[in-house]
């Protein structure tokens, strides 16, 4: 694995990532920190992805704190996070300030379409290839592989609250994890 | 307005919404609009669902349509204002957590959480994925088309190591030029 040299190169790879991400930054961070950078192994990053999942603010926001603390405490949970805020914030503050034209363009609303189904895509994608890590889950594949599509169903399908779904199937996956591996 | 504006009451909002935002501020969007739509009256309708639709359309995360809200409510400092009060508790309580976490990594509940919790976590990805592509299965116009870029960009991600940023921009360009 590797790790970042400096603050400033800690807070330009947040940048890049956060830019990269049209409707939601998940694909690209799992990309980015994964694939190219090498900061964290697949099982890594979905350990990190689950704590910074269940404590409240926006999971891929909570991530960058995380990984950021990891490398270079508080200094670095600041830079990472000033890098995933700070750009976008004026981007989409600058489109606010320009929503009133943009809207009434059928190319932008056009544009706009593509993109999202795209985006959708990637998130997709995204689960798809994390998947594996499941692969040397204690709890065994099957287990881990069948709590992950209770997961989805509950999500996905019956649109429960996500508390509660936590609650079923995350403390259910904890109780088993701890009968595994006492 | 049926409220006088008042910093503090936006800062103060925000403040208590972040630490009940689990699963993101998304969660929490029924009460903003509750507060700033019906309650107070700083923003219309149009206003606060073309705050959301736009953050989302937006490069960066997702919580930036906090930002918006508070830009469409006061300008800069309310944009400033609404983020600050988002983000504080949340981000204190995640390095707390992490830090706990990480000096008690040998601790049994710890890798049991972190076991436990991969298959939900994986589970939540894919979902959100489906809820995502979910309006473009049901809308009647354009539906072959967006499934089919959804198709190809999974597949294209799984398969090579294109940029993720060229399928974005191919899928807006595919879209503006009326191929999807």
């Amino acid at each position: 694995m590797n790790r970042p040299e400096s603050l400033t190169e800690l807070f330009v790879a947040f940048t890049r990532l956060a830019l990269q991400g049209f409707g939601g930054v998940l694909a690209v961070a799992q990309r980015e920190l994964v694939e190219r950078l090498e900061w964290l192994s697949k099982e890594e990053f979905v350990e990190t992805l689950a704590v910074a999942q269940v404590l409240p603010g926006p999971n891929v926001v909570n991530l960058s704190l995380m990984v950021g603390d990891r490398f270079f405490g508080t200094r670095g949970a600041i830079a990472a996070l000033a890098g995933m805020l700070s750009v976008p914030a004026v981007i989409v503050l600058g489109l606010a300030a320009a929503y009133g034209e943009l809207s009434q363009h059928p190319l932008a609303v056009n544009a706009l379409r593509g993109m999202g189904a795209v985006s959708a895509g990637l998130v997709l994608a995204t689960g798809i290839k994390l998947l594996p890590a499941l692969k040397h889950n204690p709890m065994g594949r099957a287990t881990a592989l069948g709590l992950a599509f209770a997961a989805f169903m509950l999500i996905g399908l019956l649109r429960w609250p996500l508390v509660a779904v936590l609650a079923v199937v995350g403390g259910g996956g904890m109780l088993l994890a701890w009968r595994k591996l006492r | 307005m049926t409220v006088p504006f008042d910093f503090g009451s936006l800062f103060l909002h925000f403040l208590v919404l972040s630490p009940m935002s689990i699963g993101g501020a998304i969660t929490t969007v029924p009460e903003m609009h509750r507060f700033l739509v019906a309650q107070t009256g700083w923003l219309n309708e149009t206003e606060f669902t073309t705050s959301i639709a736009l953050a989302q359309a937006a490069p960066g995360p997702n919580i930036l349509f906090v930002a918006v809200l508070g830009w469409n409510v006061a300008g800069l400092p309310g944009a400033a204002t609404a983020m600050a009060g988002i983000m504080l508790p949340s981000t204190l309580l995640t390095l707390t957590a992490t830090r706990w976490a990480r000096a008690n990594r040998e601790h049994m509940a710890v890798r049991a959480f972190s076991v436990g919790m991969m298959p939900l976590t994986l589970g939540l990805i894919i979902a959100t994925g489906w809820l995502l592509a979910l309006p473009f299965l049901r809308a009647d116009d354009h539906r072959l088309g967006t499934l089919a870029l959804i198709a190809v960009t999974v597949l294209l991600t799984l398969k090579t190591r294109l940029s993720l940023v060229w399928m974005v921009l191919g899928g807006g360009v595919l879209g503006a030029l009326g191929f999807v």
